[in-house]
C-alpha cells in the first residue's frame, strides 16, 4: 500500500520541471498526500490489545536524570512499574508515555510485564535543556495517574563541556568509581563538590566559576586541592565547562530554565 | 433570473465608459494581489510576533535596534548559502533571549561558527531561499532535503571536519564505526582528500584455518558468530543449513598447513586451572581479552578476541605454537610474541583450552564433504564477498563488491526504496539499511549486524556526513585531519618491536594504539637504568590502572638492545638530558620543593610522594620518581605538561623557573628510600 503512494508522489516529484503539467502534479501530489494519509492510519490502527490488569500507582525504575545530545537516544532505557494499592508490581496494566515536544518514545507504550515494569527507548528533542516526560497507567477507576521523569539534554556547548569534564574533572568530582575510571573523591581531604550538587554549584556565579577554574580553589578561598585550569584550558573550554555544570545541576539552575513539558 | 443577469451585465457594462471603468477596476485589483500576499506573508507574520514579544523586555530597546525589517538573507556565494532563514527566526544573534523556548524566536545555542560566515543550510539543511515555513522545512516537490533532524547534525560537522572534534561524539563515534566494523572492506568511501577510509578490524586470513579448528566449529560460527563470541564483529549472514555446510567444507578443504604451526610441545598441555588462572593474569591476557563472567558481564579488552568459549575452537596444537610465537601463523598479529617457555604454553593452553561451551557444538553433525558441497561452497565464498575481508587463498578480493558510499548523503530520495511504514527520508532510509539491511528484499547480500540503537544513529551521522558539500568542498574551507602515520622503527629493535606488538597498545610518533603511554620521547624523559629494570619487570606507576604492561621473557641482550635505541631515538629536541643533574640540589632547594608540592601546588591531590599521608590516585605515583625519570625532563614537564604530552590530565600551572627548579629538586630526591645524594651547602 505504501509503495503505491509513494509511486504517486514520485510522479509529483518529476513534474516541476514542466510548467503547463504542474496542475495535475499538484493533483497527483493531493492525492498521494491523502493516499498516504490514509496507509498511515491503517497502519497506526494495528490490533490494540485490552489490559488485563489496573494497577494504582506508577513509579520509576530505572532511567531518569540521564543525560544525552540534543535529539539522541538516551543511554539506558527508561523503566517505569505499575503497583498496587500494596505496592506490589501489577502484571498486565496499560503504561503510554506523554511526549514532550520533539522526544520519541520507542515503544510509545505497553502493557506492563511480568514484573509491572515497561521499557523504553527515549530519544530526546533537539533544543538543550531538560525533559519532563510523563508515564501514565489507567487505574480501576479509569482515571489516568502519572509519573513526572526528568532527562537532560546536552547541546554542542554541553557536550563540549561533558568531554572536558570527563578528561580533566571527573576523577574527582565524581564521586562514584567504575572498573575503569577509579574514583579519587575520597582520597581528598577537603571533597569536591559533584557537579550535580546544585544547592551548592547554583549559588556561584558563572564569575565565582571562571575564576575557581581558571585560578585555582585559592583564588575563592577554597582548597588549594583544585589547580589552577587556566593554563591548560581555554576561555571557550571553561565556559563550555560552566555550561556543562549548569545543564546537569540538581535541583536545575536559574529556575528551571526552559522546561519542555506537556502540562 | 435571467432579467437579473442581464440587468447586472448593462449595469457594468453597458455603455463603453462603463465597461471601461469595470475593467479597469478589476485590472487594479489583481495589482493588489501581489503586494497583500507580501503584507500577510508568514515572514511578516513572526516579525510582527517578534516585535510584540520583545516589547515588554527590559533589553527591549537594544532588541528593537538590532531587529532589522523585510528578508534577511546570509549570502555565501563560496558555500553555495542563499539563507533567508533570519527573516522569521529573528533572534538567532540575540545572547539575551537565552530564556525564550518558543520557536522562530530562540537565541542560536552557543558554537564555533558565526551565522553571517556561514549561514544555516550549511548545517541544519533544507531550503534555504524559501519564504514559507513549509517550503524552508519540508520536503517539496522542488526541494528534497528537509530540515535534518537534531540527532544526525554532527553529520554537517563532519562535511568540513575530516578528524575528530571534541564536541561531536556522535559523528566520531559513526566515523570509528565505519573502519572497525568493516563497513568500508566491502562499501569504498573515497574521502575528499584523495584517500579511502580504510578498515582498522584485522579479520584473520582463512587460508590456514584448518590448523586452527574444526570444520564444526566453522558451521557453527558462519550460522551465529555471536553464539561463539558476542562481541564479535563478525555480522550473521543468516545463511541456511546446507549454505553453512558447504561453506565450511570448502574452507576446511581450502585450508593449507603452515610449516611449524602445529608443531608437537614437549610438555603437554596441563590442566592445572589455579596456576593457568594466574599465568592469565601475570600476562595481562585481560588488556586486549575479554571473558565473559558468570554475571554476563565482559571483563577485559577489545584488542583482541573475546576468549570466553576459546577451549570449543582451537585445536591444542595450533593454541600451543600460537602461544610460542603468533607470528608464525599471522605475521602481521596485534599479539605480542610473549616468549613463554614450554611449561607455560603447556600451563596456560591447558587453562584456556578449559574454556569451552559444550551447547556450541552439541548440534552440530556434519557427514565429510561430497567435493559438489565444496564446488558450492565456493561459490557461496564468492558470492557472498567473504574475501572482501578475509583473506582465503584461491579468491581474489572482489573490487567494489558492494556500492560506493563516498557521497550517501546526497542521494536522491527518488533513487531509494523504502520499507513500508518508514518515513520517505535519507536519514530513516540509511538508519533501516542499516537495522535490517536483509528486509529490502530477497537475495541481498548484505549481512545482519548487532549495531545498538546508538551505533546505528552515529553510523547514519557518519554516513550522511559523506555528501556532495564534503566532496566539493574548497580545500581552503576543509579542516584536515591528522592521519595515522606509517612509522616503522627501524633496525634491529624495530624488528623486535614489531616482534613484541608495541605498537598495539604504545603509540609512537603518530603510530600505534592508545592503550599505554605514547613512547615518542620516551629516551628525554627516564633514565636508562629504569627501563631496563622495567623492561625486565614492569610494574605499574599508577595504582588505579587495570590494563598493566605484560612481562615477556627478554634476554639481556634484547633488553639491551631495546633499551639502547629507545634511549637514543625517541628523544625530545627540547628536553636536554644533560641540562639538569640527578643530585646534587641543596637541601634548601628540596625543603622549599617539598613545600611547594604540598602547600602552593596541592600535588598530592594526586599524586602519591609518601605512602603514609598521601593518597592521590589519579597521576603516577612518584615515589620512585627520583630513579625513574631525568630531572631535565620533570622541569619541562612542570612547565609545560601539554607540550611534552598533549591532552594529558596534568594541568600547566605556569610555574615560574624557581618554583619549578625546587619541584624538580624535590622531585628527583625521591628515590624510593634510596640513600639521597645531598651536597652540602
Amino acid at each position: 500500500m505504501t509503495q503505491r503512494c509513494y509511486a504517486l508522489s514520485l510522479v509529483g516529484t518529476a513534474a516541476p520541471g514542466c510548467a503547463p503539467r504542474r496542475s495535475p502534479a499538484i493533483a497527483f501530489a493531493v492525492l498521494a498526500i491523502i493516499l498516504s494519509l490514509s496507509c498511515s492510519r491503517q497502519t497506526a490502527n494495528s490490533p490494540n490489545l485490552k489490559p488485563t490488569a489496573f494497577g494504582a500507582a506508577i513509579v520509576e525504575s530505572s532511567g531518569g536524570k540521564q543525560t544525552a545530545q540534543t535529539g539522541s537516544l538516551l543511554p539506558q532505557p527508561v523503566v517505569v512499574q505499575v503497583n498496587d494499592e500494596q505496592g506490589t508490581a501489577v502484571a498486565g496494566a496499560p503504561v503510554e508515555f506523554s511526549p514532550a515536544p520533539g522526544v520519541v518514545f520507542d515503544p510509545p507504550g505497553g502493557f506492563s510485564d511480568s514484573s509491572g515494569q515497561v521499557t523504553t527507548n527515549v530519544s530526546l528533542g533537539g533544543m538543550a535543556g531538560r525533559y519532563q516526560i510523563v508515564a501514565f497507567t489507567t487505574n480501576k477507576s479509569h482515571t489516568k495517574v502519572g509519573v513526572k521523569i526528568e532527562e537532560i539534554a546536552l547541546g554542542y556547548q554541553q557536550t563540549l563541556g561533558r568531554h572536558l569534564n570527563d578528561q580533566y574533572c571527573e576523577r574527582c568530582h565524581n564521586p562514584e568509581s567504575t572498573v575503569e575510571r577509579v574514583s579519587n573523591y575520597d582520597n581528598l581531604e577537603v571533597k569536591p563538590h559533584p557537579f550535580s550538587e546544585g544547592d551548592t554549584l547554583n549559588k556561584m556565579s558563572d564569575a565565582d566559576l571562571t575564576a575557581i577554574i581558571s585560578h585555582g580553589g585559592p583564588a575563592l578561598n577554597r582548597s588549594a586541592l583544585m589547580p589552577a585550569w587556566g593554563n591548560t584550558l581555554s576561555k571557550s573550554d571553561v565556559q563550555a565547562l560552566i555550561s556543562y555544570i549548569r545543564a546537569v545541576s540538581d535541583p536545575p539552575f536559574r529556575s528551571a530554565g526552559p522546561v519542555y513539558a506537556k502540562d | 433570473m435571467k432579467e437579473k443577469l442581464t440587468s447586472l451585465w448593462q449595469k457594468l457594462f453597458g455603455d463603453s465608459v462603463r465597461a471601461f471603468g469595470v475593467v479597469s477596476l478589476v485590472f487594479l485589483g489583481s495589482l493588489a494581489i501581489a503586494p497583500a500576499k507580501n503584507f500577510f506573508s508568514e515572514w511578516r507574520h513572526y516579525q510582527h510576533g517578534y516585535l510584540k514579544m520583545i516589547r515588554n523586555r527590559s533589553d527591549a530597546n537594544t532588541l528593537e535596534r538590532h531587529f532589522q525589517d523585510g528578508i534577511q538573507q546570509i549570502w555565501l556565494p563560496e558555500l553555495g548559502v542563499v539563507d533567508r532563514c533570519t527573516s522569521c527566526h529573528v533572534g538567532l544573534k540575540e545572547a539575551s533571549l537565552t530564556d525564550v523556548s518558543t520557536q522562530p524566536f530562540r537565541t542560536h545555542p552557543p558554537i564555533p561558527h558565526k551565522l553571517d560566515q556561514f549561514g544555516c543550510t550549511v548545517c541544519h539543511r533544507g531550503q534555504g531561499a524559501a519564504t514559507t515555513v513549509s517550503e524552508a522545512h519540508s520536503s517539496t516537490l522542488a526541494w528534497e532535503q528537509p530540515i535534518l533532524p537534531a540527532k544526525y547534525i554532527e553529520s554537517s560537522c563532519g562535511e568540513c571536519h575530516r578528524g575528530p572534534l571534541p564536541g561531536t561524539p556522535q559523528l566520531n563515534q559513526g566515523r570509528n564505526l565505519l573502519s572497525r566494523e568493516g563497513c568500508v572492506h566491502c562499501h569504498t568511501v573515497k574521502l575528499s582528500d584523495g584517500t579511502t577510509m580504510k578498515a582498522t578490524d584485522d579479520p584473520p586470513s582463512l587460508s590456514h584455518i584448518g590448523d586452527k579448528t574444526t570444520r564444526e566449529w566453522v558451521y557453527a560460527w558462519l550460522k551465529d558468530p555471536q553464539a561463539y563470541s558476542a562481541t564479535s564483529t563478525m555480522p550473521n549472514f543468516q545463511l541456511s543449513d546446507d549454505a553453512a555446510r558447504d561453506i565450511s567444507a570448502f574452507l576446511i578443504a581450502n585450508s593449507t598447513p603452515v610449516a611449524g604451526d602445529t608443531a608437537a610441545l614437549s610438555a603437554k598441555a596441563s590442566a592445572d586451572p589455579p596456576a593457568g588462572a594466574s599465568l592469565y593474569g601475570e600476562s595481562f591476557c585481560a588488556s586486549c581479552h575479554a571473558v565473559q563472567n558468570a554475571a554476563g558481564n565482559m571483563v577485559g579488552g577489545d584488542v583482541g578476541p573475546e576468549l570466553t568459549r576459546v577451549g570449543s575452537k582451537v585445536k591444542t596444537e595450533w593454541l600451543q605454537a600460537w602461544l610460542k610465537n603468533p607470528r608464525t601463523y599471522d605475521p602481521g598479529t596485534a599479539m605480542p610474541h610473549y616468549r613463554l617457555s614450554d611449561p607455560q604454553v603447556a600451563t596456560l593452553s591447558g587453562f584456556l583450552l578449559g574454556k569451552t561451551d559444550s551447547d556450541l557444538l552439541a548440534k552440530v553433525h556434519l557427514d565429510a564433504a561430497a567435493p559438489e558441497q565444496i564446488t558450492h561452497g565456493k561459490r557461496l565464498v564468492s558470492d557472498y564477498g567473504c574475501a572482501s575481508c578475509h583473506e582465503i587463498a584461491g579468491i581474489k578480493k572482489p573490487e567494489n563488491f558492494a556500492p560506493e558510499l563516498s557521497r550517501i548523503g546526497s542521494k536522491p530520495v527518488t533513487q531509494l526504496v523504502f520499507l513500508p511504514g518508514s518515513q520517505h527520508t535519507l536519514p530513516d532510509y540509511i538508519a533501516t539499511k542499516i537495522k535490517q539491511p536483509r528486509s529490502f528484499g530477497q537475495g541481498l547480500k548484505m549481512p545482519q549486524y548487532t549495531f545498538t540503537p546508538a551505533q546505528i544513529d552515529s553510523l547514519t551521522t557518519a554516513l550522511l556526513s559523506l555528501n556532495d558539500r564534503s566532496n566539493t568542498l574548497p580545500s581552503s574551507l576543509a579542516v584536515a585531519a591528522t592521519r595515522e602515520s606509517d612509522y616503522q622503527p627501524a633496525g634491529k629493535a624495530g624488528k623486535l618491536m614489531t616482534d613484541l606488538a608495541c605498537f598495539s597498545c604504545h603509540r609512537i610518533n603518530g603510530h600505534g594504539g592508545d592503550m599505554a603511554p605514547d613512547l615518542t620521547w620516551e629516551g628525554s624523559s627516564v633514565q636508562r637504568p629504569w627501563l631496563v629494570d622495567f623492561l625486565k619487570n614492569p610494574g605499574t606507576l599508577r595504582p588505579s590502572l587495570i590494563r598493566r604492561m605484560p612481562r615477556f621473557n627478554f634476554t639481556d641482550g634484547e633488553v639491551n638492545e631495546l633499551t639502547d635505541y629507545m634511549m637514543t631515538v625517541y628523544q625530545n629536541p627540547a628536553v636536554d638530558r644533560e641540562s639538569m643533574p640527578l643530585s646534587g640540589y641543596s637541601q634548601g632547594e628540596i625543603d622549599l620543593g617539598k613545600q611547594l608540592f604540598y602547600g602552593k601546588y596541592a600535588c598530592q591531590g594526586c599524586h602519591i610522594v609518601d605512602t603514609k599521608t598521601d593518597k592521590g590516585y589519579i597521576g603516577p605515583t612518584l615515589t620512585h620518581v627520583g630513579s625513574r625519570l631525568t630531572a631535565a625532563w620533570i622541569y619541562q614537564w612542570l612547565k609545560n605538561p601539554q607540550t611534552l604530552r598533549p591532552g594529558t590530565g596534568e594541568p600547566n600551572r605556569a610555574m615560574s623557573d624557581e618554583d619549578a627548579r625546587a619541584l624538580t629538586a624535590f622531585l628527583i630526591s625521591q628515590k624510593g628510600g634510596a640513600k639521597q645524594e645531598v651536597a652540602k651547602k
